[in-house]
């Protein structure tokens, strides 16, 4: 059964190339990627998650309401009782954001310029059973 | 990591308890064809009302997840609980899969009364069959009073949710080449009821038509499946469709076809049962038995070996029940 990764835009934000180019991405490495498009919220992001047993989600920012935005989801999360489920993302966030967004439960962040193959390789490792690479 | 035991006591306590992660990791079990799958549906028992399925395919941007919002909006206006499976193909190479169904469906995404789901086809373990029709029993089982079935209807996807689904609609659109030619062997025959969906786009009076001129040449039906004319992205049509689908459950009532269907089903689905049960364990004893793999090296055909796991390994084929060591 391969990784499950629910894959988001949260917020007020267009720029969606990122996401794509790291959904196609992780989908050539074997993973299920449910994509659920632009302008999602907090609430909508988890309760797909949720419906969709997925053990990731991967936020895609570039509006600057990381701060905001990334945190509600953790918090949502928990108060729905599925905190197992592993968040991470990327876009424009800046380093000490980073820093204080995995301080917060956050797995990892993965800004601009990140290659796609360390992303894969990061799940992976987190997921050593799910997301084995294709034989 | 949990028991086996453990995990499954919990998901059924949250199935049981009206929890959508219950619901979820139940579909997980049977999607991942997992050994506790039929202990998970011996403890739920037969579900206490059939819901309706309808089933919805066709070639890919046709609209089938904008028809599904739509009906899904339909529906909950009426005070039904409805659960949409969409079942799309993944890589034949990596087995991944980017799923966007759910982005026609977000309207709906705080609703409690909906359940979306998106579910690989993953070929390699048998199509879509078998663990498309356990999530819907699933399904059913929750207490859905609608399942929205979508596939992509390329290979044999469209036969099988006819297979799975109570009224079987084919979504064509205008523009698409979804003209005569697309018209595919074995469509006229599974297809319930027709949508040319996109009707607000030019041409697909020529699809409709088409469709007919295609009925027409066919032998004359007990149900002729009629033809609507959608503007799923308006909710247009959606209202006749819903019409065409009461009237598709009329006669199926009426004639008995409805019955007959369900038997055929089940039929099936054991059938099914059988292929997939005894693939996963022959598998297993061709490799790891010395002296089947003997056998094989020295007959160089496969039948006299097949034919002798069948014999004398039956009963050992059905899973949970193998000598050696019980499933994890
Ligand atoms: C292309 C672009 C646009 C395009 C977007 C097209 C599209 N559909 O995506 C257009 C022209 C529409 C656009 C518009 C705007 N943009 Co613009 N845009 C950019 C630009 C130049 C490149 C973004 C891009 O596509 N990069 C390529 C992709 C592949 O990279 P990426 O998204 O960073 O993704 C990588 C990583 O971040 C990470 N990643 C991303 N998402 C995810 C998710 C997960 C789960 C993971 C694991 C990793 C991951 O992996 C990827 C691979 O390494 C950036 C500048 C820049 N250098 O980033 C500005 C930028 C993002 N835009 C910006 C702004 C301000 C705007 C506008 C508000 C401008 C305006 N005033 O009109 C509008 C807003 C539009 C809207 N509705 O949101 C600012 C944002 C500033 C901020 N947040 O502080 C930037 C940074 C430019 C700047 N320096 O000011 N923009
Ligand atoms: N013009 C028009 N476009 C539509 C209509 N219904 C859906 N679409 C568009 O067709 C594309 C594919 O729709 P989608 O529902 O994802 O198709 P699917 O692949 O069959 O599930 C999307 O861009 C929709 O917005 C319609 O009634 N008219
Ligand atoms: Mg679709």
């Amino acid at each position: 059964m391969p990784l499950r990764i629910v894959m988001a835009k949260v917020g007020l934000d267009g720029h969606d190339r990122g996401v794509k180019v790291v959904a196609r991405a992780l989908r050539d490495a074997g993973f299920e990627v449910i994509y659920t498009g632009l302008r999602q919220t907090p609430e909508m992001v988890v309760d797909a998650a949720i419906q969709e047993d997925a053990q990731v989600i991967g936020l895609s920012l570039h509006s600057g309401a990381h701060m905001t935005l990334i945190p509600a989801v953790v918090d949502e999360l928990k108060r729905k009782g599925a905190e197992d489920i592993m968040v991470f993302g990327g876009g424009i966030i800046p380093e000490e954001d980073i820093v204080e967004l995995k301080r917060l439960g956050v797995a990892e962040i993965f800004p601009p310029g990140s290659g796609l193959q360390q992303i894969v390789d990061f799940l992976r490792e987190r997921f050593p059973e799910e997301a084995a690479a294709p034989a | 990591m949990p028991t086996a035991d453990g995990h499954l006591a919990r998901v059924l306590a949250d199935f049981r308890a009206g929890k959508v992660r219950g619901l979820a990791r139940a579909i997980t079990l049977v999607e991942r064809r997992d050994p506790l799958t039929r202990q998970l549906f011996e403890a739920l028992g037969p579900p206490a009302k059939s819901p309706l399925v309808i089933g919805l395919t066709g070639s890919p941007g046709t609209g089938k997840s904008t028809l599904g919002d739509a009906i899904v909006a339909l529906s909950r206006k009426a005070g039904l609980s409805v659960a949409v499976l969409a079942v799309d193909p993944n890589s034949p190479f990596t087995g991944g899969a980017v799923f966007g169904d759910r982005i026609r469906m977000q309207r709906h995404a705080l609703d409690p009364g909906v359940y979306i789901r998106s579910m690989g086809a993953r070929g390699h373990l048998g199509g879509l069959s078998v663990a498309s029709r356990e999530a819907v029993r699933l399904l059913a089982a929750y207490g859905f009073d609608l399942i929205i079935l979508e596939t992509v209807g390329v290979g044999q996807s469209e036969l099988e949710v006819a297979g799975i689904a109570d009224t079987t609609v084919v979504v064509m659109a205008p523009g698409l080449g979804d003209g005569v030619q697309m018209i595919k062997a074995g469509i006229m025959e599974i297809a319930d009821i027709f949508v040319v969906n996109k009707a607000d786009l030019p041409g697909y009076e020529r699809t409709m038509q088409e469709i007919r001129s295609m009925q027409n040449m066919g032998p004359k039906l007990a149900w002729k499946p009629p033809i609507v004319a959608t503007v799923a992205a308006r909710g247009e049509g959606v209202a006749e469709l819903k019409q065409a689908v009461e009237r598709h459950q009329a006669h199926l009532a009426a004639s008995g076809e409805g019955k007959e269907r369900r038997r055929r089903r089940l039929e099936e689905e054991a059938a099914d049962l059988v292929a997939e049960w005894s693939r996963v364990a022959a598998r297993k004893l061709v490799q790891e038995d010395p002296k089947l793999r003997r056998r094989l090296e020295n007959e160089q055909a496969p039948y006299g070996v097949a034919e002798a796991i069948l014999k004398e390994q039956g009963a050992r084929l059905v899973p949970g029940v193998s000598s050696k060591e019980k499933p994890k």
